[in-house]
């Protein structure tokens, strides 16, 4: 018997999404649809407000739309139930926050295990996997150190190895450089370019930076709720 | 008044917190306050006694009793005005758990000697008339629904037997703090009785109260009275009524010891709620501070307004806790019936209560305050987000 | 379910040293009072109950509330110890005195046995701690050890005043903690005399077979020549606490519930900051995959590691009270009564409870705050 492996990771189907914003309810995103393939490194760029951060957290399962479907891998997302669908979280999606959200009371060990505690490994495979995806980030010799003693570069690489430790078929970044220096910032960038490069990760980033951008290799401009390509990106970043 | 304005919005910025913080004072400044009044309470017949009574008992102890003829020799001592007896009668009333003092008095000369019980006087002359007549106080009568008219039975355990008597009077109290949770019957009755039943034990008195015309004679008085049973059958022990009473206080002396520092143990147990408060408040805004400082306010502004604030929310917990307390003490009083006759919540405890609340308020702020108005300017603005 | 680790809960406590140190301190203070009454009490029962001996029996007046209000007269006395199943007996006096305490000078009263060597004989608990037991039919007394260390002049070879005689100290005598340790004994015929009593104060029997209690005490109470109460040593002596332990439980126990709803306040203020400060944690954890019931778990085990903090701190200063000692007036019997508090295997795990109970209390809401926070909203607060 064959598994038909389709080449198409992620499908949004007529996705709308709208909030509450003091008293008056705002239309985010309306109707959108659009693929995934596998393996893409999908750059998410537009003005603030656009939607972008809504997009990846609904992609991530974070989030639930108003209306429409996304499939990821061939399930439904936007049906599951809630614990389910944290379940469906723990295997399937990494997360890279601005902001790293590490654990401080944790040691990069034991934040980059986290994840591994919500699987049926044993302690012993946790710890080689962990190991494993410290040695990938290149932080091996820090592994017990705490976030206060890592600088902040440091940080996202020891979040980047969490976010690959249970081998998720996808990966979300939300403005993974947004504060960082510049040379951090690279590091992280060719490090999340090598997990999709190397290891064929699918890899979903929002940004506002422009060079960040570029390590992607494609780009999607969002608009008040409406995707387009990055054709004529540059064009509509200077402005 | 800025300063003011300050205080009061940075106390109501976290809503939760505050209240409970409010509510927790209330409480501790409650209990503290129930806890004195407890301790009070045990002190009420001390409280109670009047400087010229005098109490003379067998020297040996309480528990022995005196002969009746005693009687007349006290009365010829020199500075004596009268002379009553009283016996301790410890019925039960029902159950042994419906206590209530009860004594055998000749009410004629007794009841002259104790102004503070006052008489409606058709009861008082009903009750002298009934060999088998009872008087009841007002507290006492309110518990167990006593009327004027009603019988009272009583099961005797130190005088055996069945009594009963009946209600022919209810006495009110001069004051509020006066005792009105006793019953007194007639002492010839007791006597008659005991003459009757076992007359070995008739004729013989539990104490005799003395009334006498110059207080500051007391000490005097009392030697005087003594010399007189001196190598005798009974020695006797005459002291102030006020002496007498607290020599029951001294015997339980270690649960009013306990009872004293478990009300402060309340206080500390609050302070350590409110520094925590202020503490997670002040490392909240150190940032504010901060800023303050470089735009130009003094540390010990910075200080003040943590002062401030706990002191505000110390005061409210404080006055709120004080205002409950009075109808908590009489709720309390009505529940413990004859166990507290007097349960009154004193001006002092009032005073303590809110000295309490204040120094919790001072206390919680001192650390909290300093650390602020140490705090250094670039520190502090580092610490945005 | 998969629970986040344990030492995420922990460690958080450590992060905020002062704010846990205040929390678990409050908490201690609570644990600390509920711990002490239970130990106070625990220490009244063992004082009293010890005093009873399982096959004796005590035999006083009818409704006597305690053995000095007891009076049971001569020829009831020979009657009782005339029974079939008594196999031995001793007529007491008992009467309390007034005596100076050593250190403070108040006076207090003290009980005062008149007993013969029977009466020594069944109290095998009591052992001769220094000189030697008084001499029948002499003046002679010996006393109990806490008498011994509270009352002035009761030392071996010091002389009493009391009941218009002088009677010479010979001994001092360990009744292993119970009330006759806060006794002083002597010979039953001189007390008698000293003190004009013409009857004796109770009875104490021992049974030849325990089980023959029943029979003895139907007989006793049908006989019309008796008006007397038979009971148990062992329950006579529980109920002579019933008054005083009852009191100290419930004043004790109903301040320790409300103390510790200032405590639980003080948990759940703690524990509303933490969820206030670790929103953007919780939104991570939620993302990463841990579901509601562990965020809810989480914060709750760390509320109740702060109550385990103050239970084992109030618990350890209770344990020393062991080494206080009290003494007051037994409200049941008048006379002065030493006892100690006494931490028992049970009061350890009541006291567990109740701090459990506590942090349990101080940390639901917060916890439940935490678990219902939506993931990007929590996110969003980073």
């Amino acid at each position: 018997m064959s598994r038909r492996v389709s080449s198409t990771l992620i499908e949004v189907r007529g996705v709308s999404k709208s909030y509450r914003r003091g008293g008056q309810v705002v239309a985010v995103l309306h109707g959108l649809s659009f693929d995934v393939q596998r393996g893409d490194f999908l750059g998410l760029m537009g003005p603030s407000g656009s939607g972008k951060s809504t997009l990846l957290n609904l992609l991530a399962g974070i989030d639930k739309p108003d209306a429409g479907a996304i499939l990821v891998d061939g399930v439904d997302i936007t049906v599951l139930p809630e614990s389910d669908l944290a379940d469906w979280r723990a295997t399937s999606v990494g997360f890279v926050f601005q902001f790293y959200n590490l654990m401080p009371v944790l040691t990069a060990f034991e934040n980059v295990e986290l994840p591994l505690t919500l699987t049926p490994l044993s302690r012993r495979e946790r710890r080689e996997h962990v190991a494993a995806a410290l040695r990938l980030v290149g932080l091996a010799d820090r592994a017990e150190h705490y976030p206060s003693e890592l600088s902040g570069g440091q940080q996202q690489r020891v979040a980047i190895a969490r976010a690959l430790v249970t081998d998720p078929k996808l990966i979300v970044a939300d403005e993974p450089t947004g504060d960082l220096d510049r040379q951090s910032a690279a590091e992280v960038l060719s490090l999340l370019e090598q997990l999709n490069v190397q290891f064929g990760k699918t890899i979903v980033m929002v940004t506002h930076d422009r060079r960040a951008a570029e390590h992607a290799h494609a780009i999607k401009y969002l608009d008040k709720g409406e995707l387009s390509e990055g054709a004529d990106l540059l064009e509509r970043s200077v402005r | 008044m800025q300063f003011l304005k300050l205080i009061a919005r940075n106390a109501l910025r976290h809503k939760l917190r505050t209240g409970l913080t409010v509510l927790g004072l209330v409480i501790a400044v409650l209990s503290f306050g129930l806890l004195q009044t407890v301790v009070g309470a045990w002190y009420a017949g001390a409280n109670n006694a009047a400087p010229d009574r005098l109490v003379t008992r067998n020297a040996i102890s309480l528990v022995f009793p005196m002969p009746l003829h005693y009687r007349d020799k006290i009365r010829a001592v020199p500075g004596v005005k009268r002379v009553g007896t009283a016996n301790w009668f410890g019925g039960i009333y029902q159950d042994p758990k419906k206590f209530f003092p009860q004594f055998a008095v000749d009410a004629a000369q007794y009841f002259e000697m104790y102004p503070e019980y006052r008489f409606a006087e058709e009861e008082k002359r009903a009750f002298l008339r009934d060999r088998r007549g009872a008087v009841v106080g007002r507290k006492l009568a309110e518990t167990y629904g006593f009327r004027v008219g009603d019988t009272l039975p009583l099961r005797g355990t130190i005088f055996p037997g069945d009594w009963s008597f009946t209600v022919r009077a209810i006495y009110e109290g001069a004051e509020a703090r006066t005792d009105t949770s006793q019953m007194f019957f007639h002492w010839d009755y007791l006597n008659e009785t005991m003459k009757r039943r076992v007359p070995r034990r008739a004729d013989q008195v539990g104490v005799f109260v003395v009334q006498i015309a110059d207080p500051a004679r007391s000490a005097e008085i009392s030697q005087a009275l003594d010399a007189q049973f001196r190598n005798s059958a009974a020695e006797t022990l005459t002291e102030t009524e006020k002496a007498f009473q607290l020599g029951f206080v001294a015997m339980t002396e270690a649960i009013v010891v306990g009872i004293r520092v478990v009300s402060f143990v309340v206080v500390f147990i609050i302070l350590a709620v409110m520094a925590n408060t202020m503490a997670m408040t002040a490392r909240e805004r150190l940032s504010e501070y901060a800023t303050l400082k470089a735009l130009g306010f003094a540390p010990g502004y910075v200080a003040a307004l943590v002062l401030g604030e706990s002191l505000a929310i110390a005061a409210v917990g404080g006055l709120v806790g004080v205002g409950c307390t009075f109808p908590v003490a009489a709720w309390f009083s009505t529940q413990t019936g004859t166990l507290f006759p007097v349960f009154e919540v004193s001006l002092a405890t009032t005073a303590m209560q809110l000295g309490a609340a204040l120094a919790v308020g001072i206390a919680a702020a001192l650390l909290p305050g300093q650390r602020a108005a140490r705090v250094r300017i670039v520190d502090g603005l580092r610490a945005i987000g | 379910m998969k629970a986040i680790p344990l030492a995420y809960s922990v460690r958080n406590l450590w992060t905020r040293k002062l704010t846990t140190a205040l929390t678990a301190g409050g908490m201690a203070l609570v644990v600390f009072v509920f711990a002490a009454v239970l130990m106070l009490d625990a220490g009244l029962r063992q004082a009293m109950v010890s005093t009873g001996q399982p096959d004796n029996v005590m035999v006083t007046r009818r409704s006597a509330g305690s053995e000095v209000q007891s009076g049971v007269e001569r020829p009831q006395a020979a009657l009782v110890e005339a029974q079939p199943e008594v196999v031995a007996a001793s007529k007491e006096t008992v009467v309390l005195i007034a005596q100076h305490k050593r250190d403070s000078g108040t006076v207090s009263n003290v009980t005062v046995r008149g007993l013969s060597p029977q009466g020594i004989a069944l109290r095998p608990q009591v052992r001769l701690a220094a000189g030697r037991m008084f001499r029948p039919a002499s003046t002679e007394i010996v006393v109990g050890r806490s008498i011994a260390q509270r009352f002035a002049g009761t030392g071996v070879g010091e002389r009493l005043r009391f009941g218009a005689r002088d009677w010479l100290v010979v001994g001092v005598f360990d009744a292993g903690g119970s009330a006759f340790d806060s006794e002083i004994w002597g010979d039953v015929d001189q007390m008698m005399q000293s003190f004009r009593r013409q009857a004796y104060s109770t009875v104490i029997a021992r049974l030849a077979d325990p089980g023959a209690f029943d029979a003895l005490k139907r007989r006793l109470d049908s006989d019309p020549r008796l008006t007397v109460d038979v009971k148990r040593e062992r329950q006579f002596y529980e109920e002579q606490s019933a008054a005083l332990s009852g009191f100290i439980s419930i004043l004790g126990l109903t301040l320790s519930v409300i103390f510790s709803i200032g405590a639980m306040i003080g948990a759940m203020i703690t524990m509303y900051a933490a969820v206030a400060g670790r929103t953007a944690e919780i939104g991570a954890l939620r993302a990463l995959g841990f579901r509601r019931r562990a965020i809810l778990t989480a914060f709750l085990a760390e509320a109740l590691a702060l109550a385990a903090l103050g239970w084992a701190l109030g618990l350890g200063v209770a344990s020393l009270m062991q080494l206080v000692h009290i003494s007051t007036m037994n409200w049941q019997s008048f006379g002065e009564l030493a006892f100690s508090f006494k931490l028992t295997p049970k009061i350890v795990l009541q006291s567990l409870a109740f701090a459990a109970a506590m942090g349990f209390a101080g940390g639901v809401l917060p916890a439940l705050r935490a678990a219902r926070l939506s993931i990007v909203d929590a996110l969003r607060a980073a």
